[in-house]
């Protein structure tokens, strides 16, 4: 089944945001940004650009009548600055104006006089300065202090992984309008409607059901909007409360960049021990995470980095601790593999260091140490349905891995000035949400009295195809055409209490709760059919628009049956609850089952490097990924393909920059570059790895939109072969991106 | 008032020539389907497309509309998403869904728009041709690949357009809406132009400059629009030499005979300039007259030895400039404010000449240079006659190496000849760490940008170890 937005999509029709037709009497709203990285107000003068023609209002915290607090794990983060400045491109005030040229012209109106301090923007040296937004956290397994002995070969290193703009194409949005009694609506671009919400009803003073946020989808997502949509939200609504005039909030996409947080980047030392025969006995790492100036959820990605550290391999003595580090940057929050990137990065850098010094290929090592069938995770879970070497195996028999890097190597001895570098990528990431609570889900469906049905979930929309996916839940399940079935927006007052659409859990939570609804509304029907077919309710079933007694087609259609129904005064509606069965953590012991599965697969990755001029391709990647039944191949290849792009972004050409005042050198699209159509692999294959799913994936088809991001981080080790095979002399070294002036530099090193 | 059809319907707006097109069509005409991505060209969202009359055809381009003054727009035809979008999906759209060419929605108008226009051209389609259409749209989501497929299956499709008649062709297909068949009578019909033009004030070409760099004050403003002067247009063979008007675009020279004849990798160069609707946009007068010191048009011509002719707005008067002295400083030109830049000219290369320009910059395509470089090199049995090498990214201004073509000239075509070439090169060039690159990258890549030249133009004389490994003499 296609997407079931394509048709509007691609006529222009799907409506987001800033396409909501506007009510009478709209104003809009800028953002007055902090220009320092880190200092003390001293005073903020706002007359200036509320004497001019348009303006409406210029709202800073002293205007919100609630609390100055948005923030989610830890209340460290005002809507407005008071006091202090941390971070440049921080919220100050909100010019509120007739258009958006007349409030942009406003801005320069503004005097902010701020007495600068130091800014710190590296996370080693706020960690040597004890800047920590949360204590640090360890995972252990093992006895890492005494295993060193059981070691042939000792390797130390250290790397760096730089940040990534989330480069959403759709910037960060509101449009919040009065109803009446105080009622507000508002209308956001947001990952986690019940996050705006909240964030809202605290800032306004009003209890959280005079909030209500209604999401029709986003113009992208990628993590960026889970968290950092609600500042947004929150100043629109304010707006609109204190004007009592519907308010837009639209970031141009400059503001968007510099005052939206990003990939968490991370520096980090590593020690890594092997026997003889190339297993890895003992890890130990500190990672240091620049979470920027607020906690936003920098804990939980550091966790995630944590649970992710030894990627795909079984290690039995592993001790990994990480700092979430407090800079004068903006606060860097969730983005596609939330940690989960940062870690595995760390673990290949390490195997790809061992590798060089013991001049063996990576591959070597890491198919010797691949988890297998009941190994124990360092959070002490047991590994179970690994499918880890099964893709490796099916990869190495579809392409033949040898082979591949035979063809490399032979291309290296002809070509002087290109050369050729093979990488092997394999990943397992975890699925479900690592704090318990979050991994619960509600779904509300609608049987109108035609038969035709109204899904509401707390999923969101934002191209990765869910809706599709909880449409085609709801049709199978109750066994109706598609054409029956419509999902509605998101709102939180049809379905209340949600967790954000993140940890690539929205389908199978919300399809989940989906499937429950649906269940129950067929078993209410099954007896409203056995009354009119005078046959026991257990004998009775539901096909393709049936009624179906004893798997015989009787006379009764789902029209006629729900038509009945009605008349019959039975309910056509119910609400399904799901909560993921037995995950848990506890993260003072840092033990616990936090997954209800895992998903697996690797990829190969061939690159071209040009010695002349630095620059590179890719010739081909070559993935087997585990999607276990997918229900939806089509749309779960497009996650493949999408979350690979990013990921090589991330490891290439994407260079988030800040000058050490923490101003953002890249603020722009002309210097923050994303990959285009002609940066991607030229030759692209994916296999679907042949395995049942597991229960607690809808339909047995597993969660996609996080894991196959993690392939990117291939094309680094990639690059750096292809450098190995021109200079001999080039050590390798690991501080991603490798971009093409890291190339060249190399290259001539 | 500006006056123009839009989709079907004619249009008039007494808003300031300088609004940009994207804001009159989202916020005056509720036209959302063309969406904001970055308001600075790099994206693609708001891409849309300009149709004109020429010589009685109508041709179609994209264009992106976040950085079209509203004034450009004038007696042409501009058609959005909403404009092709019939009862029926047409090839490119059609192709997009087959091949889950869509995931969030927000860039597939964008991408929608360009691969309709590469539907209209005139020219019979190819696979790469259609591939090449969307290289300024920017998507997020799919990771190109589902795109890449629909590209090459509209390619396919497009195999049964009559090229003659591609508009007629659609039509008739039910793929576009029937009122396009009228549109160029419709145009001609129209009266164009009928506000008077400033004489003075900012002058704007495409727009893909200055609309960047302050769009505030261009909205408010009445700018000189130079885009639309049939004067400043053409490129042209006069005698011995090339002259190119200042309002032609990028691809205007791309795809003009007298360029395509002499550099036969006119293509391959272009390829590394911008994209194709920013092609279609940017001038080479106002390439010229931004004076950024890495523009791409400026240092492909200062290799050429090319001269400026500049007109006095006031008097009339004309006089020619050397390009290369046309440069005075970050931003500074050697010009009058009410001169424009009427044409640039240069002598057409002749026998045993040979020109490469080169560009590496952090993304391969649709980006701005870290260095770029180009060289007009002429040898007669293995010595050098003439070279002039051009460099941009490594001085305030796109330079032009003058002490390294000076020593070039009359030596022997060898390595060591090179070797040398490169150290004059480095004491003539004082790059800065940016954005771009840091200083030392910078002069690196200078360095191998100008061994590239000669390791592409005489692929049998030299290997790259030769000049890039230390000598045990140096």
């Amino acid at each position: 089944m296609k997407n079931i937005d394509s048709i509007s999509h691609v006529t222009g029709r799907s409506l987001y945001v800033d396409d909501i037709p506007v009510r009478t009497g709209t104003l809009y709203g800028v953002v007055f940004p902090s220009p320092t990285a880190h200092g003390r107000i001293i005073r903020l003068d706002t007359s200036g650009a509320e004497a001019l023609d348009g303006v409406a209002a210029v709202l800073t915290a002293s205007d919100i009548p609630g609390k100055n607090q948005i923030g989610g794990i830890v209340p460290d983060e005002p809507l407005f600055a008071e006091e202090k400045v941390v971070f440049n491109g921080q919220p100050l005030a909100l010019v509120v104006a007739r258009d958006e040229h007349t409030a942009r012209k406003a801005l320069r109106h503004i005097r902010a006089e701020i007495e600068e301090m130091e800014a710190v923007t590296d996370a080693r040296e706020a960690h040597q300065r004890g800047m920590l937004l949360v204590p640090p956290s360890t995972f252990r397994m093992g006895e890492v202090e005494t295993a060193w002995d059981q070691c042939e070969h000792i390797v130390e290193g250290s790397t760096e992984s730089g940040g990534q703009e989330h480069l959403y194409i759709e910037t960060q949005g509101s449009y919040a309008y009065m109803m009446e009694n105080g009622h507000l609506k508002i209308r956001s671009s947001t990952q986690g409607p019940t996050h705006v919400q909240k964030a809202a009803s605290g800032v306004l003073g009003v209890p959280m059901h005079r909030v209500e946020v209604d999401v029709t989808r986003l113009g992208g997502g990628f993590g960026g909007k889970e968290d950092q949509a609600t500042a947004y939200a929150c100043m629109a609504a304010l707006a609109a409360q204190k004007l009592n005039r519907p308010v837009k909030v639209i970031l141009h996409r400059m503001d968007d960049m510099r005052m939206t947080g990003k990939r968490h980047p991370y520096s980090a030392d590593f020690k890594i021990g092997l026997n003889k025969e190339l297993k890895i006995i003992a890890y130990k790492a500190t990672f240091y995470q620049n979470g920027g100036a607020a906690a936003d959820l920098s804990p939980a990605i550091l966790d995630r980095s944590l649970f992710h550290s030894t990627n795909s391999y079984f290690i039995p003595n592993t001790e990994v601790t990480a700092y979430s580090c407090r800079t004068h940057l903006p606060p860097n929050t969730a983005f596609r593999g939330f940690g989960g990137p940062q870690g595995m990065f760390i673990m290949e850098s390490a195997i790809a260091k061992a590798a060089h010094q013991l001049k063996v290929p990576a591959r070597v090592i890491q198919q010797k140490n691949f988890l297998r069938e009941n190994d124990r995770f360092q959070y002490g879970q047991v590994a179970r349905n690994v499918n880890i070497g099964k893709c490796f195996r099916l990869m190495d028999k579809t392409w033949q891995m040898e082979k591949i890097a035979e063809e490399v190597a032979r291309f290296n001895v002809k070509n002087e000035t290109e050369k050729k570098g093979l990488a092997i990528m394999p990943v397992c990431f975890g699925i479900s949400f690592t704090n318990r609570s979050m991994n619960q889900a509600r779904a509300l469906v609608h049987i109108y009295q035609d038969g035709s049905v109204g899904i509401s979930t707390a999923a969101i929309e934002m191209g990765q195809g869910v809706n599709t996916k909880l449409l085609q839940v709801a049709a199978q399940t109750l066994s109706i055409s598609a054409e029956r079935v419509k999902v509605e927006t998101t709102n939180t007052t049809r379905v209340s209490n949600t967790s954000p659409t993140a940890a690539s859990s929205g389908a199978d939570l919300n399809g989940k709760a989906t499937e429950i609804a649906c269940n129950q509304l067929i078993n209410r029907l099954r007896k409203t059919a056995a009354g009119i077919l005078k046959a026991d309710w257990k004998q009775i079933s539901l096909k393709d628009e049936w009624v179906l007694v004893e798997g015989r087609r009787s006379k009764l259609t789902w029209e006629e049956l729900v038509k009945t129904a009605h008349l019959d005064r039975v309910c056509l509606s119910e609400q399904g609850h799901y909560a993921t069965p037995l995950v848990h953590f506890d993260r003072e012991t840092a033990r616990g089952e936090p997954f209800a599965y895992h998903a697996y697969g690797t990829a190969a990755l061939v690159a071209r490097v040009d010695c002349i001029r630095g620059n590179y391709s890719f010739d081909k990647v070559l993935i087997v990924h585990d999607f276990g039944n997918s229900m939806n191949i089509d749309i779960d290849m497009g996650q493949v393909e999408g979350a690979l792009a990013q990921g090589m972004g991330w490891m290439t050409m994407e260079e988030v920059s800040y000058d050490a005042k923490g101003r953002l050198l890249s603020n722009s699209l002309s210097t923050y570059k994303v990959p285009d159509i002609y940066s991607v692999p030229a030759d692209l294959q994916c296999i679907p790895l042949p395995a049942r799913g597991p229960k607690a994936a809808i339909l047995r088809s597993k969660a996609v939109g996080e894991p196959p991001l993690m392939y990117g981080i291939g094309a680094y080790f990639a690059i750096q072969n292809a450098i190995m095979a021109f200079n001999p002399d080039y050590e390798p070294d690991f501080n991603a991106p490798m971009t093409a002036e890291k190339v060249l530099m190399r290259l001539y090193a | 008032m500006i006056r123009f059809i839009l989709n079907d319907k004619e249009v008039g707006t007494t808003l300031k020539p300088g609004t940009t097109l994207l804001d009159f069509i989202r916020y005056h005409e509720h036209l959302t389907g063309t969406k904001i991505g970055c308001r600075e060209g790099d994206c693609g969202a708001c891409t849309v497309l300009e149709g004109r009359l020429t010589g009685g055809r109508i041709e179609y381009r994209t264009i992106v509309s976040c950085l079209t003054p509203l004034g450009n727009a004038a007696g042409k035809h501009i058609v959005t998403v909403e404009g092709i979008s019939g009862d029926s999906l047409n090839p490119a759209q059609q192709a997009m869904v087959d091949h889950n060419g869509t995931q969030c929605g927000f860039c597939t108008p964008g991408f929608v728009v360009s691969l309709t226009c590469h539907s209209m051209q005139n020219s019979p389609s190819a696979p790469q041709k259609a591939i090449d259409a969307v290289s300024g749209n920017i998507c997020r989501c799919t990771g190109y690949q589902s795109i890449r497929q629909a590209a090459i299956t509209l390619s396919d499709v497009l195999k049964e357009k009559d090229p003659d008649n591609p508009i007629g062709w659609l039509v008739s297909q039910a793929y576009l809406p029937p009122w396009f068949v009228g549109i160029p009578e419709r145009l001609s019909a129209m009266n164009d132009q009928s506000a008077a033009i400033p004489s003075s004030g900012t002058m704007i070409g495409g727009g893909t400059d200055l609309m960047v760099q302050k769009p505030d004050d261009m909205a408010e403003a009445e700018p000189v629009l130079l885009f639309d002067r049939e004067d400043l247009k053409g490129v042209n063979r006069k005698d011995d030499r090339c002259v190119i008007g200042a309002a032609a675009t990028a691809t205007d020279i791309m795809h003009s005979p007298v360029m395509r004849l002499n550099f036969p990798r006119l293509e391959e160069y272009f390829f590394l300039v911008s994209s194709e609707p920013i092609r279609n946009m940017g001038t080479l007068g106002g390439n010229i007259c931004n004076a950024s010191p890495i523009a791409d048009l400026v240092i492909f011509f200062l290799a050429l030895n090319s001269e400026l002719l500049l007109a006095d707005n006031k008097t009339g008067e004309k006089k020619t400039v050397p390009l290369e002295d046309f440069f005075q400083g970050y931003k500074q030109l050697n010009k009058k404010d009410h001169e424009i830049v009427a044409s640039l000219s240069f002598p057409l290369p002749g026998k045993n000449t040979a020109f490469n320009f080169e560009k590496v910059s952090k993304r391969n395509t649709l980006d701005i240079a870290s260095v770029n470089g180009a060289m007009m090199i002429r040898t007669e049995e293995g010595v050098i006659r003439e070279a002039r090498v051009s460099a941009g990214g490594v001085a305030p201004i796109p330079l032009f190496l003058r002490e390294t073509s000076r020593f070039l000239t009359g030596r022997p075509l060898n390595a060591r000849t090179l070797r040398e070439a490169s150290k004059i090169l480095d004491q003539e060039i004082t790059p800065i760490s940016d954005i771009r690159g840091s200083k030392n990258y910078k002069r690196l890549l200078a360095r191998q940008l100008f061994y590239a030249h000669f390791l592409k133009l005489f692929p049998d004389l030299f290997r790259l170890k030769d000049l890039t490994d230390q000598m045990p003499d140096e």
